[in-house]
């Protein structure tokens, strides 16, 4: 008996150990560092140490346990890895643009950790990002929450799997230029959209009434009733509406951001955070009062008409309203710089810099529903960490190391050259793309929906 | 009765101008000039060092003096103690003024159909009262070059300042004949041609540029020896860079085409300029000889290879200016051009050191452009185009608290200030009626 309690435990230790070696985590030690812990204010000369991926303590005069790195940080400042409410790294394509409403697609299907993308974002301090699938529907594709462990070869090795859901919605010009105009099909305008997520969400309470009479019939007696036919679109809504999926809306105009807002409060739905949100300046107490905030950019406006009236203060005033906010790149460019972005919000409109630091931290962590984790530097938290040379909401910093779950995946001093992980037999040698072409945007899958406009949106398509 | 109504119809019509008037609320703060001392301030010159304690007075335009216990007669005292003052930057490339909405083709205006159309006119084309010029210049960002693009010579730049009523009034002295030069880089992901395709393709277009550059040359001489010419504008305005009379500004990116390009300048007595030059750094020496002066931009940009490494756009303007190249920065932008000075920041990081940063988008430019008389420093008899900040103005922390351009005080406001104003504090705030 005693044997087989060892054997028992030892097998339950192994499952413990595999499911713990899934992914690496890291011990180091992080001396003499200006500590920004975003929730805990600054710490001068303070040390961080980190065992098996975890911030176990903070404070001065620590010492490293036997065989852990020390990493002196002197002169150099400590903050959160950088979170990314809004991207597109890592997918191999991000538009299923077949529908207004496929919630049943995943971004977790199309994940490539090969991307030189996730390399990029982790020189720039990003350790978390949200990658989402496209605009081109008013109900998207469920979204991946990524953990940049630059070199994995497995593609759930990189997904944050103890992120909740989240899925892409879409409103205005996006969704009804590939739906309304390109397929001749509803929405072709905002009352469109509206509609289509009302009808949705109603199929689902109907589908799910289904399923409920089916479970409640199935434990009487003599019941001969057929399930309902499964749907994986109608459960996914139905999932919205049980509040286990949080929404992440890309929306630019105050009058479809409002409507939202009361579609969601008529479906009782709570989980929701805008995504772009513009003109979300103007409805900021709205904003502010039913919802998980917006992530904006710090001062993108003009590319297209529905960010004309736009204004960099965006951001300074959803903060000053009280609403969660964050500043997100939705761009592969912009996402090796977001430290930088969030100090736009000092030029434009004076945040200190604990609220900018929020921004890309702590406020995008809570919009993702991963804050008890990440997104501040706390005891017991996951050790996502950079190093910045220069306080890194100067313009002259430079990140120097990134770590996620402990582990450094990034080192300017240990810098090679090319970085890619792997060069595909059929990729061109050197193809060289000039110009920010490589961003990922919005609408990307969807070009043939702009040839009707020569091209002239191949360059705008958030 | 009819006359007491047609007396009193007429009455009422004179006062409608009143009430009309009386819906006018609020007042509107145009640009004004006049004669301003700018006192006390720490004034980074530029081209004459950091000078504290420093007054600045400006007149007619110009900045007449600088230096300290200078005269406030009939002058506006503006107090700078605890400011900077910087010479207004310059975006050496961008498409300002020609373009309002870029997913709208209604209002894009810096592209034309054709192949070789040097005669468009990017000057005349800039609208004054773009939103994206009083966006720009209260960064700071007072005179920039707007470029035209699409075709291998799609049109005639013009470098604007950001102040007027007209293209005229902002012309800012200095225009150049673009020229795209045939790449061999490809256009994004969706450009799915073959490596020999693109090979080709490039050696066809730059034979087809020297074809039309032959066509110009003999126009041009033509032309010198007084032959009766059939209209031609494309051929006449192509013909001003063959003399040297417009410099040529050629965008120009990958590696092997800057060396073509290099190649293909040589023997021919123009003035010529790169713009782009994504990939100089990899041919820096080489650009370094030929002594063309660089335009490059934008440094907050993705690397041209999967291979490269992460920082290549961030270091490209320092590596060249180490090789001893001539560089100025531009962005590439049309509504954010305000961001230049954040471009020359991370410059300034990744190798190209403060000062030299600032001198990319200031004075390098403004001698680039044979303008610097008039341009990039902050001495007396220049053009008064003066930014005043709390600090550097390529840090964000920075505001900048007042811009001269052309010795015009501007109004610190534009649509993105006033919706802050407008939107900071909402009333009524949540209250549904």
């Amino acid at each position: 008996m005693k044997k087989l309690n060892l054997i028992l435990a030892a097998l339950l230790g192994l499952g413990l150990n595999y499911s713990n070696a899934q992914t690496q985590k890291g011990n180091v030690l992080i001396i003499n560092a200006t500590v920004l812990t975003v929730t805990k204010g600054n710490l001068e000369n303070t040390d961080v140490l980190v065992q098996n991926g975890i911030i176990r303590q903070v404070g001065k005069n620590l010492s490293a346990p036997a065989g852990v790195e020390t990493i002196d940080a002197s002169g150099k400042y400590l903050m959160p890895g950088i979170i990314d409410a809004h991207s597109h790294v890592a997918l191999d394509v991000v538009n299923e643009a077949s529908s207004p409403i496929t919630s049943e697609v995943r971004m977790k299907d199309v994940v490539n950790p090969f991307e030189i993308g996730i390399y990029r974002a982790l020189a720039g301090g990003v350790t978390i990002s949200h990658a989402m699938h496209g605009s081109a529907n008013v109900v998207g594709g469920q979204n991946a929450t990524l953990k940049h462990r630059w070199g994995v070869k497995d593609p759930s090795d990189i997904i944050m799997q103890d992120a909740p859901r989240t899925i892409k919605f879409a409103l205005g010009e996006n969704p009804t230029r590939v739906h309304g105009r390109g397929n001749g099909i509803q929405p072709k305008s905002r009352m469109g959209v509206e509609a289509v997520l009302r009808n949705g969400f109603n199929e689902a309470l109907q589908y799910k009434k289904g399923w409920e009479t089916y479970n409640a019939a199935k434990s009487q007696k003599g019941n001969t009733k057929t399930p309902p036919a499964y749907n994986e679109r109608l459960q996914t809504l139905a999932d919205i509406l049980d509040g286990k999926i949080i929404i992440h809306c890309h929306s630019y105009r105050a009058d479809e951001i409002y409507m939202l807002i009361n579609v969601a409060k008529d479906f009782g739905i709570t989980k929701l955070v805008f995504q772009h949100t513009n003109e979300g300046f103007k409805v900021a107490p709205e904003i502010a009062q039913y919802t998980m905030g917006a992530s904006v950019f710090a001062d993108w406006w003009a590319y297209k008409m529905e960010v004309y009236y736009s204004t960099a203060f965006n951001a300074a005033i959803l903060q000053r309203n009280g609403a969660i906010t964050s500043i997100n790149s939705d761009s592969a460019e912009l996402i090796r710089h977001l430290y930088h972005e969030a100090a736009k919000t000092q030029r434009y409109g004076g945040l200190t810099d604990e609220e900018a630091l929020a921004m890309i931290t702590i406020n995008p962590a809570k919009q993702l529903g991963i804050d008890d984790k990440v997104g501040s530097i706390e005891v017991g938290k996951q050790a996502d960490l950079v190093i910045f040379e220069g306080h890194p909401l100067s313009s002259y910093t430079i990140p120097q190391m990134t770590f996620v779950d402990g582990v450094k995946y990034f080192d300017i001093k240990a810098d090679p050259d090319d970085q890619r992980q792997f060069v595909s037999a059929t990729e061109m040698v050197e193809p060289i793309f000039l110009h920010a072409y490589e961003n990922h945007q919005c609408l990307q899958d969807v070009d043939e929906y702009f040839e009707a406009f020569q091209g002239a949106f191949i360059e705008e398509k958030h | 009765m009819n006359r007491i109504l047609k007396t009193l119809y007429t009455s009422m019509l004179a006062l409608l101008p009143v009430a009309a008037m009386a819906q006018i609320d609020g007042e509107f703060v145009k640009p004004r000039t006049g004669k301003f001392l700018l006192q006390n301030a720490t004034v980074v010159t530029v081209t004459k060092g950091t000078l504290t304690n420093t007054s600045v007075l400006v007149e007619n335009g110009k900045i007449v003096q600088v230096g300290t216990n200078l005269s406030a007669a009939g002058a506006e005292v503006i107090d700078c103690t605890g400011r900077f003052i910087y010479p207004g930057m310059i975006d050496s490339g961008t498409r300002l003024g020609l373009v309002e909405i870029s997913s709208v083709p209604e209002t894009v205006d810096y592209a034309e159909i054709g192949n070789v159309t040097p005669n468009m006119q990017a000057l005349t084309t800039v609208n004054p009262n773009s939103e994206a010029i009083g966006v720009t210049r209260v960064s700071g960002v007072t005179t920039v070059l707007t470029v035209p693009t699409g075709g291998l010579f799609p049109g005639t730049a013009a470098l604007i300042n950001l102040n007027g009523y007209t293209p005229d009034q902002m012309y800012g002295g200095f225009k150049a004949v673009v020229m795209n030069f045939p790449s061999s880089g490809r256009r994004g992901r969706f450009d799915r041609r073959s490596d020999e395709d693109v090979k080709k393709d490039s050696e066809k277009a730059l034979k087809e540029a020297n074809e039309i550059w032959g066509n110009a040359s003999k126009y041009l001489n033509l032309k010198k020896s007084g032959a009766e010419l059939q209209f031609y504008p494309e051929m006449d305005q192509l013909s001003k860079a063959v003399s040297g009379e417009l410099p040529l500004l050629i965008v120009v990116n990958t590696a092997s085409d800057i060396q073509h390009a290099i190649k293909w300048v040589e023997g021919k007595n123009i003035k010529v300029i790169f713009s782009g030059v994504a990939e100089g750094w990899r041919v820096a020496d080489e650009i370094a000889k030929a002594g063309i002066p660089v335009i490059t931009g934008p440094v907050q940009d993705l690397p041209t290879r999967q291979s490269d490494r992460y920082d290549t756009p961030y270091a490209n303007a320092g590596k060249m200016a180490k090789a001893g190249v001539k560089v100025a920065l531009r962005t590439d932008e049309e509504e954010n051009v305000r961001n230049l000075p954040f471009h020359a920041a991370f410059a300034a990081a990744y190798g190209l050191g403060k000062e030299d940063a600032l001198k990319a988008i200031t004075i390098n430019p403004a001698e680039i452009f044979g303008i610097a008389d008039q341009y990039g420093s902050v001495e007396a008899g220049k053009r008064a185009n003066l930014v005043i900040s709390t600090g550097d103005p390529l840090e964000t922390k920075s505001q900048i608290l007042h811009v001269f351009i052309d010795g015009y005080m501007i109004p610190m406001s534009n649509r993105h200030i006033r919706l802050y104003q407008e939107f900071l504090e909402r009333s009524p705030g949540l209250k549904a009626n």
